[in-house]
C-alpha cells in the first residue's frame, strides 16, 4: 500500500552529493515501538526524506495509536 | 477510581432517572419512549413498548386510568399529556401481534379463581414464564367485573378476543367453576402448587369466612401475600375508587410472589420500585411554551390517529441533560456524565487493548460550568482533573497531548521572559506587578503602559515579574512539573521580600490563590477601581458592551464586582449575558482544551460570540484573543485605557499566532530592560538571526500545525550548517529537516539573497533511526 505519491519524491535529489533519490530500507522508531518500512533516500550519503502524506496520514496514525496503547 | 467512588460519581448524574410518568405508573410503561414513536408515526414501535411491560395490553391499553398523568411534567407548562388516550388509539390502531416466545414449561400448576383484570394479569405473566395456568371463573362467561366497562372503550367482543388469546397461549378457562368453599383453600391446593385470589371480581372474604379456616384473609399489600400459605389475593386496591391499572399492578406483584414462593427464594429481594417511587429526574421547563391538550374530537372511538401523534409531540421527552445543553464538549461526544464516569473509569483500568478515552479526558476546559448548572452539582472538572493526574503519574499520558503548550509555559519560565525585579532604582517593593504570560504575549504595549502606571499611582515600590504560574502545568495533570516551578517562582518572590502581586490574568489569579496561598494577591482591577480617577478613558465606546466574565473568575464575585464598577463609573453601558459571572462559559483556551481538541474549542467559542450581537469586553487576554478568532469585535479592559495606536480599533486587534506570542514575550522583557533599566540583552541564537518570509496561507497552516517560526529557522540553520537538503531543480526549492527534541520538523523554502522564502513546513513525532542515530 502506498501512503504518498511517489512522483512526488523522485523530483528531489540530494544536495550535498547530487544524487537522485531511490526507495531503500529505513526503520522508525516511536515509544519504543520500531518498524522497518521504505523510503526515499540518497543512492550515496544515505540521507532520508519522509514525505509530506506519509508524515501527516499514516505516520500521524500510527502515532497516536501507540499514543493511547 | 475505586468501584466505591465510581458508583457515587455515578449515582450523581440523574440523567438516567425515569421521567415522572413512568415513575408514576404502577407498572412503569416507558412512556416516554412510547409517546417518541407516536409523534413520529412509529405505531408498531410504540406497541411494542407497551406490550414489552403491559399485561393484556389488548384490554389494559383501552381502559387504563393513567395515574402517570397526575405527575406528567408537561402539566407545568400547560396540561399533563393525555397518556391514557394516546394508548387507546395505539390498541385502535390494526397492528400485527409481535411474536412472544413462551418460556419452556414448567411442572407447576397454578390456580387463578376470578376472572378480572388482576386476575387475567397473572394468568398473562405467570403462562409467560411457562406455568401452567388454569382460571377458575364461576361465573358463566370469563371477564369479571370487566364485563361491566362502558361497551365503547372495551367493546365485548374485544375482550372475548383477548381472553381467547390468552387460551391460545395455554391457559385453561373453566366458567361455572364450583369451588368447595368448605375446605377452601385446601380443596383447590390439593391439585395446584398456589392460587390467586382475584378479589376485584369475586367475594374474596365470603370465600374465606365460610371455609375451614374461618379465617379473615389478610393481604399483605405490593407483595399479595395472604396469611395462608400458598394462597395470593389482590385487585380490589385503592377501594375509593376503580382502576384497572392497579388492580393489574397488585395482579403483577401477586405473579412475582408466587413465582418466589414456588421456587422458595427470597420474597421480598430487589422490589423496592415496585409501584410508584419518586424519581429524581431533573426536567428544566423555562422557557417551553405552554400548550393545553389536544382535544378529543369523538369521545366514543377517542383519538383519531392525526389527534394522538400531535398529543404525543407535546410530550417534553424529559430529560436532564442542563451540562451538555451548554457545553460543546460534552455534545460532542454524543453522551452525558454518567457515561463519561464509566468510560473514564474504563479507560484507567484497561488492562489490555487502547486507553480509548484519553482525548475525552484531555478535552474538558476544567471550566466548572457543568457544576453550575447540574441540579446535583455534578463536577466534570473534578473528574477530568484527576484522571489526567493518574494519567500523567501511571505514565500513560500521551506525549503529544500537552507537549506543545508545555514547551510554551518552559518559554515562560526561561531567562528568555522570566523576569523579577525592583522598580529602576527601587531596593524594595510593596507591591509586584505579575502581568502573567499571557498578557504579555498578546499585548506587550498593555504590559509598558500599566507598569507605569501602577508606579505612578501607588507607592512603596512597584516591582516586576514576569512569568508564568504553571497553569498549563496544573490544566495538563502535571502535578510534580508544577509543583517544582511553583517553588521556583516562589523563590523569586521571597527574594523580591514577599511583595503582594498585581494580577493582570484571572487563570493566575486562579492558580495563585488556591496552590500558592502564602503569596498575598489581588487583581489589577481592584486596583484600577479604587484609583479610578488616575486613569482617563482613552477609548470612548458609546454603545453597551457584553460582559464576558473569564472562566476562572467563576467563584469571584469581587472581583467580577470590581469590573463591573469601573465600566459603571466611566459610564459604559454592560449587557450581562445569561451565562454570566458564575454560569461563565470559557473560551476554549482553559484545561488547554484547544491544545488538544481545538475543533470543539472552536465550537465553545463561537457559541460565546453568538450570545450577543454586542461588541464584547473581558479582563482575560486569553478571552479576548479567543473571542477576536471568530472574527467577533472584542476588547480587553485595558483597551479602555491603553488602547494603542490610535489608527487601529482595539475591538479588532486579531489574535496573535503561537510565534508572535513568543517574539512579543522575548522583546517585552528586551525593551524593558533597555528602557527602563538601561541594560542591553541581546540574546537572539543564531538561527534566530534567519530572515523568514511567509505568504498568508502558509503562516495559517504552520499555526493550525503548531509550527513556530523559531521551528522553522532551526531546521534551515541546521541545513546551512550541515549541507544536508533535498534540492528540487524543477521548483529551485530545497527541503530539509531537524529534530531538535521530540518532534522532527520538515521545511520547503527557497533562497533569495538572505531571505527564506517559507512554502510548506510539517512535522511527524516518529523518529527514523540511522545506523548511527536518529534524524
Ligand atoms: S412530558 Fe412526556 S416524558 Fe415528561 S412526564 Fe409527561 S409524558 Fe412523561
Ligand atoms: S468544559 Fe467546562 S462545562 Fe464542559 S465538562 Fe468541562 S468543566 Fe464541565
Ligand atoms: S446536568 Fe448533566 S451531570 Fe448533572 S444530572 Fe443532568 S445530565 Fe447529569
Ligand atoms: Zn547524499
Amino acid at each position: 500500500m502506498k501512503y504518498y505519491d511517489e512522483s512526488e519524491v523522485i523530483a528531489w535529489q540530494c544536495e550535498k552529493c547530487h544524487q537522485p533519490l531511490a526507495m531503500g530500507p529505513v526503520s522508525v522508531e516511536y515509544l519504543g515501538n520500531r518498524f522497518d518500512i521504505r523510503l526515499p533516500k540518497c543512492e550515496k550519503c544515505g540521507l532520508i526524506l519522509v514525505p509530506e502524506d506519509l508524515a501527516l496520514g499514516k505516520m500521524a496514525e500510527v502515532e497516536q495509536i501507540l499514543e493511547d496503547k | 477510581m475505586d468501584q466505591k467512588t465510581l458508583t457515587e460519581w455515578e449515582s450523581k448524574c440523574i440523567q438516567e432517572e425515569p421521567p415522572e410518568c413512568m415513575a408514576a405508573c404502577p407498572i412503569h410503561i416507558d412512556v416516554r419512549t412510547f409517546l417518541h414513536y407516536v409523534k413520529s408515526g412509529q405505531w408498531d414501535d410504540a406497541y411494542k413498548i407497551i406490550r414489552k411491560t403491559m399485561p393484556v395490553p389488548g384490554i389494559l391499553g383501552r381502559i387504563c386510568d393513567a395515574p402517570c398523568q397526575a405527575r406528567c411534567k408537561r402539566s407545568e407548562v400547560g396540561e399533563a399529556i393525555e397518556i391514557g388516550e394516546i394508548e387507546r388509539a395505539c390498541m385502535q390502531m390494526e397492528l400485527p401481534l409481535p411474536r412472544s416466545l413462551p418460556m419452556p414449561k414448567k411442572d407447576k400448576h397454578i390456580a387463578v379463581i376470578g376472572s378480572s383484570i388482576s386476575g387475567l394479569t397473572v394468568a398473562w405473566d405467570l403462562s409467560r414464564k411457562g406455568y401452567r395456568v388454569t382460571i377458575l371463573e364461576p361465573g358463566h362467561q370469563a371477564g369479571g367485573s370487566l364485563l361491566g366497562m362502558d361497551p365503547k372503550k372495551l367493546p365485548p367482543q374485544i375482550l372475548s378476543e383477548e381472553i381467547k388469546k390468552l387460551e391460545q397461549f395455554g391457559v385453561t378457562i373453566t366458567i361455572n367453576a364450583h369451588i368447595e368453599k368448605k375446605y377452601f383453600p385446601d380443596s383447590v391446593l390439593d391439585s395446584f402448587d398456589a392460587i390467586y385470589l382475584s378479589m376485584e371480581s369475586l367475594p374474596g372474604k365470603i370465600l374465606l369466612s365460610e371455609s375451614k379456616t374461618g379465617e379473615q384473609i389478610q393481604i399483605m399489600p405490593q407483595y399479595q401475600v395472604t396469611n395462608i400459605e400458598g394462597l395470593f389475593a389482590g385487585g380490589h386496591s385503592d377501594k375509593s375508587r376503580y382502576s384497572p391499572v392497579w388492580q393489574a399492578a397488585e395482579g403483577r406483584w401477586a405473579a412475582t410472589s408466587i413465582d418466589r414462593y414456588v421456587h422458595q427464594t427470597s420474597p421480598a429481594a430487589g422490589r423496592e420500585k415496585e409501584g410508584p417511587y419518586k424519581t429524581r429526574l431533573y426536567t428544566r421547563i423555562d422557557g417551553i411554551v405552554s400548550l393545553p391538550a389536544v382535544p378529543v374530537s369523538n369521545p366514543d372511538t377517542g383519538y383519531s390517529e392525526m389527534e394522538a401523534i400531535a398529543e404525543a409531540s407535546r410530550c417534553l421527552q424529559c430529560e436532564c441533560k442542563e451540562c451538555v445543553k451548554v457545553c460543546p464538549f460534552l455534545k460532542k461526544y454524543n453522551a452525558y456524565p454518567k457515561k463519561y464516569v464509566r468510560e473514564i473509569h474504563n479507560n484507567a483500568t484497561v488492562v489490555i487493548g487502547a486507553h480509548k478515552s484519553n482525548k475525552l479526558i484531555n478535552s474538558c476546559s476544567l471550566c466548572g460550568l457543568c457544576e453550575q448548572v447540574c441540579p446535583e452539582n455534578f463536577a466534570m472538572q473534578d473528574l477530568c482533573i484527576q484522571a489526567r493526574q493518574d494519567m500523567v503519574s501511571e505514565r500513560y499520558m500521551p506525549p503529544s497531548a500537552h507537549e506543545f503548550a508545555l514547551q510554551d509555559m518552559e518559554f515562560s519560565q526561561s531567562s528568555k521572559f522570566s523576569l523579577a525585579r525592583h522598580a529602576p532604582g527601587q531596593l524594595e517593593s510593596r507591591y509586584c506587578f505579575y502581568p502573567g504570560c499571557q498578557l504579555s504575549a498578546s499585548s506587550p504595549v498593555h504590559v509598558h503602559e500599566v507598569y507605569n502606571y501602577l508606579r505612578s499611582s501607588l507607592s512603596g515600590g512597584i516591582g516586576l515579574m514576569l512569568d508564568c504560574c504553571s497553569a498549563p502545568a496544573y490544566w495538563g495533570g502535571y502535578s510534580d512539573l508544577m509543583k517544582n516551578k511553583m517553588s521556583e517562582l516562589k523563590s523569586k518572590w521571597v527574594e523580591l521580600g514577599k511583595p503582594c502581586l498585581i494580577l493582570a490574568c484571572s487563570s493566575c489569579y486562579f492558580i495563585f490563590k488556591k496552590y500558592m496561598p502564602e503569596i498575598e494577591i489581588i487583581t489589577l482591577w481592584e486596583i484600577i477601581e479604587k484609583n479610578n480617577n488616575h486613569l482617563p478613558l482613552k477609548h470612548f465606546q458609546h454603545e453597551a458592551l457584553a460582559i464576558h466574565d473569564p472562566c476562572t473568575t467563576r467563584h469571584e464575585g469581587t472581583v467580577q464586582d470590581s469590573v463591573r464598577n469601573i465600566l459603571n463609573s466611566y459610564g459604559i453601558q454592560i449587557e450581562e449575558l445569561e451565562l454570566g459571572r458564575k454560569k461563565t462559559t470559557c473560551c476554549g483556551f482553559g484545561g488547554l482544551m484547544n491544545n488538544v481538541n481545538p475543533d470543539v474549542a472552536r465550537e465553545v467559542i463561537k457559541q460565546r460570540a453568538d450570545e450577543s450581537v454586542l461588541d464584547y469586553i473581558t479582563y482575560c487576554t486569553m478571552c479576548r484573543d479567543s473571542l477576536a478568532s471568530t472574527g467577533k469585535r472584542a476588547i480587553h479592559l485595558l483597551d479602555l485605557f491603553f488602547p494603542g495606536k490610535e489608527s487601529v480599533d482595539p475591538a479588532k486587534r486579531p489574535c496573535p499566532g503561537w510565534s508572535d506570542r513568543r517574539e512579543n514575550r522575548a522583546r517585552l522583557k528586551s525593551d524593558l530592560l533597555r528602557k527602563l533599566w538601561r541594560e542591553n540583552s541581546e540574546t537572539m541564537e543564531a538561527h534566530e538571526k534567519l530572515n523568514i518570509i511567509m505568504a498568508p496561507d502558509v503562516q495559517n497552516k504552520i499555526e493550525e500545525r503548531r509550527i513556530l517560526v523559531t521551528d522553522i529557522q532551526q531546521v534551515i540553520y541546521h541545513a546551512i550548517e550541515s549541507g544536508e537538503k533535498f534540492f528540487q531543480p524543477a521548483t529551485s526549492c530545497y527541503k530539509a529537516s531537524f529534530r531538535p527534541h521530540q518532534t522532527t520538523f520538515w521545511v520547503e523554502y527557497s533562497q533569495k539573497e538572505d531571505n527564506f522564502i517559507i512554502h510548506n513546513a510539517y512535522a511527524h513525532r516518529m523518529a527514523v533511526v540511522t545506523e548511527g542515530g536518529s534524524q
